[in-house]
């Protein structure tokens, strides 16, 4: 691939910026820790909606502003868009068997991560948990797929 | 008037504390600066950085099915290992600093594994998280996030207060 080779230099430094800034900021808010998000789940402490809510509101303020007034983004050369997808059914059948891993767990994917930075080594548990899932849905999708194709060879 | 405006903070006070015990601080500072690390990847690259593709992404490294080695996978594997491993290496900070050299959960293993494949099944099913439909999405005014958001909040809320009710701590 010769994406890499092409990719600007700060790309890399960027993301890991980003991404560790991100990581303190979930520590901070206490998400990187189960029992503070099954204490939000379970209606004893919301503290957690100023989590998501502030994380958006500033994520979208900025989303917003380079839209409007911002051309390209340096490092890519990509213009600004939203996070948009498509919906259907998965979207709502996807949301309710994450939502039951979150309830049963109290841990999402990112969340996962930092708890893993604060030492939270029965994290890994989890995290291998969501490796295993993640792998079973695509090999099941794939498998589908693969049926699909040769029941209906014009899809 | 007065004794009626007492009351009032009196109910506003105990329902607020009630609501949030530990205050709201720590959240909204962890929220804004959750936020800024998202914001800054985005306005220097135009990517809005979701966590739970980096399954996918990561699995292409070791895995054959052509499901995990799809291009836009392939192509940006490298980056979401780095974007996580920081997100490790930020929260590490955290505990350095703030943390008492950190903390670990007592939330039983069961629910830590079996809770961790239905995240990794329904984050790939529904198409994003609590990072990418969860900030992103919800940033963006996707309406698709907002439906993500809406099932995977009262869905997990019911799952989380059942646990509860049959009596499982932690």
């Amino acid at each position: 691939m010769s994406a890499s080779d092409t990719r600007h230099p700060l790309f890399v430094p960027l993301i890991a910026v980003g991404g560790s800034l991100f990581g303190f900021g979930l520590a901070y808010s206490g998400m990187a820790r189960p029992e503070i998000v099954l204490d939000f789940l379970q209606l004893e402490d919301l503290g957690l909606l100023f989590v998501m809510g502030g994380a958006a509101a500033v994520t979208g303020t900025v989303i917003t502003l380079a839209m409007r007034h911002l051309d390209r983004a340096p490092l890519t050369g990509d213009p600004y868009g939203k996070r948009e997808r498509s919906f259907d059914r998965s979207v709502l059948l996807g949301g309710a068997v994450f939502g039951v891993g979150w309830g049963i767990s109290g841990l999402c994917p990112g969340s996962a991560y930092a708890s893993l930075g604060i030492g939270n080594y029965p994290i890994l548990l989890g995290i291998a948990g969501m490796f295993l899932g993640a792998y079973a849905q695509g090999y099941w999708r794939a498998y589908r797929q693969e049926t699909d194709r040769t029941v209906t060879p014009s899809d | 008037m007065i004794e009626q405006f007492d009351v009032l903070t009196v109910i506003g006070q105990a329902s607020l504390a009630g609501l949030f015990p530990r205050g709201i601080g720590q959240y909204a500072i962890g929220g804004v600066l959750i936020g800024l690390g998202v914001s800054i990847i985005y306005l220097g690259t135009a990517i809005t950085p979701g966590a739970s593709t980096f399954f996918e992404s990561t699995l292409s490294y070791v895995s054959t099915i052509p499901r995990f080695n799809r291009a836009k996978y392939l192509a940006t594997r490298d980056w979401r290992l780095v974007f996580t491993l920081s997100m490790v290496a930020g929260a590490a900070v955290y505990a350095l600093l703030f943390g008492q050299g950190g903390w670990t959960t007592d939330v039983q293993p069961w629910r830590l594994l079996g809770g961790g494949v239905l995240v990794g099944v329904g984050t790939r099913i529904g198409k994003g998280c609590t990072s990418g439909h969860g900030i992103n999405g919800l940033a963006s005014l996707s309406r698709t996030s907002f439906a993500n958001v809406a099932t995977f909040m009262a869905v997990a809320i019911g799952a989380a207060l059942s646990m509860q009710a049959i009596g499982v701590t932690p």
